[in-house]
C-alpha cells in the first residue's frame, strides 16, 4: 500500500501505523462508564469495504491522517489530516 | 461406510469403485430446529455434537460456498493447550482432549501429530514469564516443561543461539502439543454430521435474519426462507457483516494474517517451534514443507492477502532464527482474515435476540480450539447453559469490564493482540 501524506506526498506502508477506525476521534466526555465509551473502545461497524481510519506518519512528519480504504482491496481512496477531517 | 485399513485393501483389490462421497447434498428444508450459519471446522463441529452428543439431528448448516473453504483451509494447523488465563486454561485443555480422541470419535483420519511446541524465550524476564505460564498450565492438568539451552542445543541443533540480535535463553516445551491436517478436520465433521442427518447445504449464503418479536424465527438465504427456532452464528471472519443483518454491531475487528510455505524438503523440523522475539513461527508439514508465519499486517482487511513489509519481517525473523531455512525456496504465500476481538478472546454465548447465538472472535487461535468450540457451542445451543469449560466467553465482558481475559496484559482495546 502507498498512503499519499499530504504533508510528505507518496510514503511506502512501512513508514505508517494505524490506530484503528476514525472513530478514535470522538473520545467521549468525562469519565463515568456509559455506551459512549463502549462505542469508543469496543464495537466497531468494521465494515467490508469503505472503511475511515486513522493512521499515523510515524516514520515521516508524525502527523496523524484520516485515510478512507476499501478494506476489500486496499485501495487507498483518500488521505487527511486528521486536524481537518475533525473540524 | 467405516473406514478402515481392510476397506482400503478391499477397495484396492476391487478397481476402488466402491467409494462413495462423505457426505449428501440435500436440497434446504423448509425448518430446522437449528440452523448453523458457517459451514467452517467450527460450524461443522458444532452440528456434529449437536448429533453425537445430544440427539439433535433436524438440523441445517448453511455454507455461502463449499465446506471447509474459509480459515479452517487458510490456518498453519497448530493445536496446543497453552494458555495463561482463567477462561482460555480450561477451554483449551479441553479441546485438546478432544482432539486426543478425535480420530477414533470421527473414524476419519485427521492427522494429528503430537510433535510437541517449543516457545523459545529471549531474556530472563521473558524466562519468568515463561516459567508462570509453564505452572498455569501445569496447575489446568496439562503439560509443561521449561528448558534450558543445553536441552534445546540436542533437541533443535539448527538454531542460532548466540545470535547478537535476540541471544536464546530457553524454551517453554509443551509436548503434547502438536499439528493436524487442517481439511481433514472440517471433513471429519461434516462426515460426522451428515451421517447421523445434519443437512450440509452449501453455496447458501445466509442474507438475512428473521426477528419477530425479540425472538429469531429463521433466516433469509440465496435459496430461499428457512425457518428456525434457533440460530447459531459461526462465521469467524465475517461475523460483523452476519451479525449486523440482526442489528449487531460486535467488538471484533477483522484484520488479515499472513502465511508461508516453503518446496517440500526432507525432514529437519520435528517439533513446533515460536520465535518470541520475532513475531515467527515453524513448523513441516507432513508433505515436507516449511509452514511458518508471523505477526497481523495490523491494518483491517478482508481481502485474503497481505502485503509486503509483514511478508519481509516474518521472513527476517525466520532467517535469524534459523538460517538454514534460507537455502530453502518459498512455494506461496496466502492471508486469513481473522475475527480479532478486543480482548484477544473468543466470544460463544447468547445475543439480546432469543434464539440467536453467536460464536466468534477466534482472533489467529482458531484452529486448535475447533473441536472444543464445537462441543461447548453445541451444549449451549441445546441447553441453553454454558458449558463447563466456556463460562466465561461473555459478549458482555467488554461492556460490564468483567471478566476480560487478556491473554497477553495490552489492555482491552482493538489493534492490540
Amino acid at each position: 500500500m502507498l498512503i499519499n501524506c499530504p504533508f510528505c506526498g507518496p510514503r511506502d506502508l512501512r513508514e505508517f501505523s494505524i490506530r484503528g477506525a476514525d472513530v478514535a476521534l470522538d473520545r467521549p466526555e468525562g469519565t463515568e462508564w456509559s455506551e459512549a465509551w463502549q462505542d469508543y473502545l469496543h464495537l466497531r461497524e468494521n465494515p467490508a469495504g469503505v472503511s475511515q481510519e486513522l493512521w499515523q506518519h510515524t516514520g515521516g512528519c508524525g502527523a496523524w491522517l484520516v485515510v478512507t480504504r476499501d478494506t476489500r482491496t486496499h485501495e487507498i481512496i483518500s488521505v487527511r489530516s486528521a486536524r481537518e477531517a475533525a473540524t | 461406510m467405516r473406514y478402515s485399513a481392510l476397506e482400503i485393501l478391499k477397495q484396492g483389490l476391487t478397481g476402488n469403485k466402491g467409494w462413495r462421497p462423505a457426505w449428501r447434498s440435500p436440497e434446504p428444508k423448509s425448518a430446522y430446529d437449528i440452523i448453523i450459519i458457517g459451514g467452517g471446522g467450527h460450524g461443522l463441529a458444532t452440528a456434529y455434537y449437536l448429533a453425537a452428543k445430544h440427539g439433535l439431528t433436524n438440523i441445517a448448516v448453511l455454507e455461502k460456498g463449499y465446506l471447509g473453504g474459509g480459515n479452517i483451509g487458510r490456518n498453519t494447523t497448530i493445536v496446543r493447550a497453552n494458555y495463561g488465563l482463567p477462561g482460555n486454561s480450561e477451554f483449551y485443555s479441553h479441546s485438546l482432549k478432544l482432539w486426543e480422541g478425535l480420530e477414533d470419535e470421527l473414524n476419519y483420519n485427521v492427522m494429528h501429530s503430537q510433535r510437541g511446541i517449543i516457545n523459545l524465550f529471549h531474556s530472563d524476564g521473558q524466562r519468568d514469564a515463561y516459567a508462570r505460564r509453564g505452572n498455569a498450565i501445569i496447575n489446568q492438568g496439562d503439560d509443561a516443561i521449561l528448558l534450558d539451552t543445553d536441552q534445546l542445543r540436542d533437541m533443535l541443533p539448527y538454531l542460532d543461539y548466540d545470535q547478537t540480535r535476540f541471544p536464546i535463553y530457553g524454551g517453554l516445551y509443551h509436548p503434547r502439543g502438536g499439528t493436524a491436517r487442517h481439511d481433514a478436520v472440517a471433513w471429519g465433521y461434516a462426515r460426522g454430521a451428515d451421517k447421523r442427518g445434519v443437512d450440509l447445504i452449501q453455496n447458501c449464503e445466509v442474507t438475512g435474519i428473521d426477528v419477530e418479536n425479540g425472538k429469531v424465527t429463521g433466516v433469509q438465504t440465496t435459496r430461499g426462507a428457512i425457518k428456525a427456532r434457533k440460530v447459531g452464528v459461526v462465521v469467524a471472519g465475517r461475523s460483523s457483516q452476519v451479525a449486523a443483518m440482526a442489528g449487531m454491531r460486535l467488538p471484533i475487528e477483522s484484520h488479515v494474517l499472513q502465511a508461508f510455505v516453503t518446496e517440500g524438503l526432507k525432514p529437519c523440523i520435528d517439533t513446533v517451534i515460536t520465535y518470541g522475539m520475532g513475531h515467527f513461527y515453524i513448523s513441516q508439514s507432513d508433505k515436507g514443507g516449511l509452514v511458518f508465519g508471523g505477526d497481523l499486517d495490523f491494518y483491517p482487511s478482508y481481502a485474503q492477502r497481505g502485503n509486503l513489509p509483514m511478508a519481509e519481517h516474518v521472513i527476517e525473523a525466520g532467517m535469524t532464527l534459523m538460517p538454514m531455512i534460507g537455502k530453502a525456496r518459498l512455494l506461496r504465500s496466502w492471508g486469513g482474515i481473522m475475527d480479532m476481538s478486543a480482548d484477544g478472546s473468543p466470544i460463544i454465548d447468547r445475543t439480546h435476540i432469543e434464539g440467536l447465538y453467536l460464536n466468534c472472535g477466534w482472533c489467529y487461535g482458531g484452529f486448535k480450539a475447533v473441536p472444543g468450540s464445537g462441543d461447548v457451542f453445541a451444549h449451549l445451543l441445546a441447553t441453553d447453559t454454558y458449558h463447563e469449560n466456556a463460562t466465561r466467553y461473555r459478549l458482555d465482558r467488554f461492556s460490564t469490564g468483567h471478566g476480560l481475559m487478556d491473554e497477553e496484559a495490552t489492555g482491552s482495546q482493538h489493534n492490540l493482540h
